[in-house]
């Protein structure tokens, strides 16, 4: 994922020459130790990882020998907070505390900034939505000069900052803006920013988030999937971003939604379109089913890499149906996904999933031909008592009528379960 | 009429000479477009379908003097400073069929293109079309498709995703109308062109009687397509429906736009200011046809 840890994101920040705390991460209780007589006299001691609120969660601690060091990291470690285990702790020379400040900068795509956007506060180190809107100073940044240490001037001048240390503000926010550019930062966030007994800035934390379309051109981050996902990557996705990685003829997204391949009546979803994908969503949650993973196969993308997002999609453990969700009148020739579907399912239904719900909603161009492609090449398997008995082909007169798949779906997969049910009972 | 793009609009195709440019490049001339060159650097003297290539889009301005709009096939890294040559050599309307572009290049060439006098349409958007007259981009596909199902009439279309802006014609002419211009507006979180820019060209055009609209979750601009209404500055019958209500939040899903943070672009957010602007809401995109027959006095 194109996030960063806070340890990672300070080295980095550290790289750019941007002043972060001496410290550095350790994965046991030995190395927390050694970091902490390398740093010498107290340290804070942090876990590591992607959720907010570390310090209600206690995962933060404050400790003065490298034995309470090992000792703090030792507890940290075998925690988890909010689902997620700590698998590193960063240890860092405690900071000699004069004031807290925030500062931020995002993506602002509202048509009057189109920019990204500094926000900075002097109310730092708390929540920055618990922080009153008038506190917090917002400006726009001009994404060809960037911000120059004027805007610096006035961003600090603004937020009340004392006049002896406005250009000392001024550069700090210039050099992040531009760290924030160089490293094609989607959000780079900095809370607290500190300044210290001697005025020294000093970044306390660092939330730093890669645009996951300029991860390609930075290879050195070593980031292995540009994908905001609910949780840690699956093995579907790391199959789903190499899939997308390595072929750019059409889109082919696939990744994970939190499904933990047991629970009842999730659905194999194949979305065809990211509008599509939305109107699918919304249906599959109205009738009560739950998307096992999400998928999108769109921009004329060719067969064979429609074929491999609808194999991963059929392959997930115990899902109750598989729905091609082609919830739109496409542009692209869509005779590709009947192919690239005839073919899967003749993989999958007969060995794997006999009986599995099979909705199958393809519109647009060259329609009729493949809606043919699909009933021709599936009409062994749709007998009566085959595997394909609970395949169904639906065109254009359904194109957005989500309720009536959605419904249909949620039969198929009931009669399924239920004929699970007693097979598991005999 | 219609908007933007008509019979006589000059366009060009840059990246004219690759795999997606030559195939709509062959589309966009058999629709009708008034294509006037394309560029590939080095492959000046050769031709794409009859398209006569160019080296830089300036020889392309020196020979047949103002271009309307230009139509970039260039991918990822290279978008940036294609577009920036297209606004040096005055273009008026840029339009980038192209996703997957670094934020930051989308941010700059957007800002570059404005200091120039000109606008960038996307990037992410598959096209233009003004049925009968002319296309940009590849939406409708292919000569036939597109004539099938984008038939002229009175109702302009904005759309978010570039499937759906194929599938609300779709809809309006089963309910009975036809489209005058259906732009889609592009995928990326920042876009040039926001549907609010656009609604006051809808309201001078005098063929054009009400706006259908594919909206999703994610970003500002349905909210401020309801600024522009509740100043008076649109005054047509204005139809949205919007998708992805039930999307979790804070994951971004294939179009990049779509992601819900704290509760902002929410389909709620988006559905309320609309309503409260006096525009109209759709359950399911068949009731837009439902809910402009009531509004447009024929």
């Amino acid at each position: 994922m194109a996030r960063f840890l806070e340890y990672q994101g300070k080295e980095w920040l550290s790289k750019a020459g941007i002043p972060v705390p001496k410290g550095r991460s350790a994965a046991t209780p030995e190395e927390a130790k050694q970091a902490a007589e390398w740093i010498g006299g107290p340290v804070a001691v942090k876990g590591q990882v992607q959720a907010g609120g570390r310090g209600k969660a206690g995962i933060v601690k404050l400790v003065n020998t490298p034995e309470e060091a090992a000792s703090a990291a030792a507890e940290i470690l075998a925690k988890t907070v909010k689902g997620l285990p700590v698998r590193q702790v960063l240890v860092e020379e405690k900071l000699d505390i004069k004031k807290e400040f925030y500062v931020s900068l995002v993506i602002n795509g509202a048509r009057e900034a189109r920019s990204p956007m500094v926000m900075f506060s002097t109310e730092g180190g708390m929540d920055i939505e618990s922080v009153l809107e008038e506190k917090i100073i917002k400006m726009f940044v001009n994404p060809v000069n960037g911000l120059q240490t004027y805007d610096g001037v006035d961003l600090a001048s603004q937020a009340g900052i004392p006049a002896k240390d406005l250009s000392k503000f001024a550069s700090f926010f210039a050099k992040l803006s531009q760290t924030y550019k160089k490293y094609d930062c989607q959000t780079l966030e900095i809370n607290p920013l500190i300044m210290t007994g001697n005025g020294e800035l000093i970044c306390a934390d660092c939330k730093m988030e890669i645009d996951n379309s300029s991860v390609s051109r930075h290879p050195e981050f070593g980031i292995k999937i540009a994908r905001d996902l609910p949780g840690e990557p699956t093995e579907l996705d790391y199959i789903g971003w190499s899939i997308e990685e390595t072929d750019a003829r059409g889109t082919g997204f696939l990744m994970n939604m939190g499904y933990d391949e047991v629970s009842p009546y999730h659905i194999g979803y194949h979305p065809i379109g990211g509008g599509s994908a939305m109107m699918g969503l919304d249906v599959l949650n109205q009738v009560g089913l739950k998307p096992a993973n999400y998928a999108d196969t769109s921009g004329n993308p060719v067969g064979s890499k429609i074929y491999r997002v609808a194999k991963c999609v059929l392959s997930q453990p115990n899902i109750d149906g598989y729905l091609l969700g082609g919830f739109m009148m496409a542009n692209q020739e869509q005779w590709h996904h009947a192919h690239a579907i005839v073919k899967v399912l003749r993989e999958i239904l007969p060995t794997q999933k006999p009986g599995l719900p099979c909705v199958l909603l393809l519109c647009g161009n060259r329609e009729d031909e493949s809606l043919e492609i699909l009933r021709t090449g599936l009409a062994d398997l749709m007998t009566p008592d085959g595997p394909g008995k609970r395949i169904e082909i639906y065109g254009k007169e359904h194109v957005t009528d989500t309720k009536f798949i959605g419904e249909r779906l949620l039969a198929l997969s009931q009669e399924y379960r239920a004929e699970k049910d007693a097979r598991k009972v005999g | 009429m219609g908007i933007l793009i008509s019979k006589g609009t000059k366009v060009i195709v840059q990246g004219i000479t690759g795999r997606e440019g030559s195939v709509r490049t062959n589309y966009m001339k058999e629709y009708g477009t008034k294509l006037i060159g394309g560029t590939s650097p080095g492959k000046a003297g050769e031709e794409i379908h009859g398209v006569p290539v160019y080296n830089t889009v300036k020889e392309i301005a020196r020979e047949h003097g103002e271009i309307d709009f230009s139509v970039l096939f260039v991918p990822g890294r290279g978008l940036k400073t294609a577009v920036m040559e297209a606004a040096d050599a005055g273009v008026k309307y840029i339009i980038p069929c192209v996703e997957g572009t670094p934020i930051h290049d989308i941010m700059e060439m957007i800002a570059y293109a404005q200091m120039k006098g000109s606008r960038v349409i996307g990037p992410g958007s598959i096209g233009i079309i003004t049925p009968g007259e002319a296309v940009v981009g590849w939406l409708g596909g292919n000569v036939d498709w597109a004539n099938k199902f984008f038939q002229r009439g009175n109702i302009g279309v904005f759309s978010r995703s570039g499937g759906q802006s194929g599938t609300i014609p779709w809809v309006l002419r089963e309910g009975g109308f036809g489209v005058s211009t259906v732009v889609h507006t592009g995928t990326e979180p920042v876009l040039g062109t926001s549907m609010a820019d656009l609604l006051p060209y809808f309201e001078a055009d005098p063929e054009t009687a009400g706006v259908a609209v594919y909206a999703e979750i994610g970003g500002s601009q349905e909210e401020e397509c309801a600024e522009v209404i509740a100043s008076g500055r649109f005054t047509k019958p204005f139809v949205i429906y919007v998708a992805g209500a039930w999307a979790p939040e804070g994951q971004r899903f294939s179009h990049a736009s779509n992601i819900v943070e704290r509760g902002r672009g929410s389909a709620k957010s988006k559905i309320d200011a609309i309503k409260k602007a006096g525009g109209y809401v759709a359950e399911t995109p068949t009731d837009i046809p439902k809910i402009l027959r009531e509004k447009i006095k024929v």
